[in-house]
């Protein structure tokens, strides 16, 4: 039962990252991935958020939305390799601005989102 | 033909979900079965198999770019399937955010400040290992 709870929102999380990937590159034509940074960060704010929250939430919400979902809709290989392909082309202080633009947007998100939680649950 | 790609991306998220979770399963995070008061090991500490997801993931990730953008013309919906569906889903960074903020809600703070900074530089290393072991090992057959 979790194995499919888990396989189903893996399901979902993967095309949501595509569709915001498509959306995303389509409007910012900048050499930085900002879809793999848009759903990396959003990822680990619901991620946060029901960790946070884990105490009052329903068994099947963790595999589903937590390990299914914002695992999928969140990426290492993506980002790993759009880094790479930015020192490949000569652009090394994009990659490290790439690096450390997804840390630590996805840490202050994670933060905000496991208080949120926290808070919301009271 | 759009439908076709986001259901390749889906169920290749499925496939690589659920992989993603057989590991976790197989390697449990002993942390969580810790009492955090005592003083505990830092390799008991690590969730290993996300480092594992995350570092195997980018080594493929990095064999599958040159594969199919270098080596092969493969059928469009190759990429999408295993690039952005299996791959991508095997992958996770929002666990490696939660794996952080836990060590350091109990006291762990170089540890995270380890775990995470270390999970960059091993992601990135693995994928330049992917791509460079990939063209060196099908060198010869483009050469032909």
């Amino acid at each position: 039962m979790t194995a499919l709870l888990v396989l189903l929102g893996g399901a979902f999380g993967a095309p949501v990252r595509y569709l915001v990937d498509r959306a995303l590159a389509a409007r910012t034509g900048s050499l930085l991935p900002w879809g793999t940074f848009a759903v990396n960060t959003g990822g680990s704010l619901v991620l946060g958020t029901l960790a946070g929250g884990s105490t009052s939430l329903p068994g099947y919400v963790a595999p589903l939305l937590g390990v299914g979902f914002c695992g999928a809709l969140t990426t290492y290989s993506t980002f790993g390799f759009e880094t790479v392909r930015l020192i490949e082309d000569a652009a090394p202080g994009y990659a490290l601005l790439n690096v450390a633009g997804n840390l630590a947007a996805g840490l202050a998100a994670g933060a905000v989102g496991y208080w949120a939680g926290v808070a919301l649950v009271g | 033909m759009r439908g076709a790609v986001l259901v390749a991306v889906a169920a290749g998220g499925a496939v690589g979900s659920l992989a993603r979770y057989g590991i976790a399963v197989a390697l449990p995070h002993r942390a969580d079965a810790i009492d955090w008061a005592d003083a505990i090991d830092w390799a008991d500490a690590i969730d290993w198999a996300t480092v594992l997801v995350n570092t195997a993931g980018c080594v493929l990730i990095g064999a599958l770019m040159v594969a199919v953008t270098e080596v092969w013309a493969v059928h469009r919906l190759v990429r999408p399937f295993l690039g952005i569906g299996v791959l991508g889903g095997f992958t996770t960074f929002s666990t490696t955010v939660m794996d952080t903020i836990s060590l350091g809600r109990h006291g762990r703070g170089g540890l995270a400040a380890a775990y995470f900074g270390g999970t960059a530089l091993a992601a990135v290393t693995s994928v330049m290992l992917g791509v460079t072991a990939t063209r060196m090992i099908t060198l010869r057959r483009r050469r032909r």
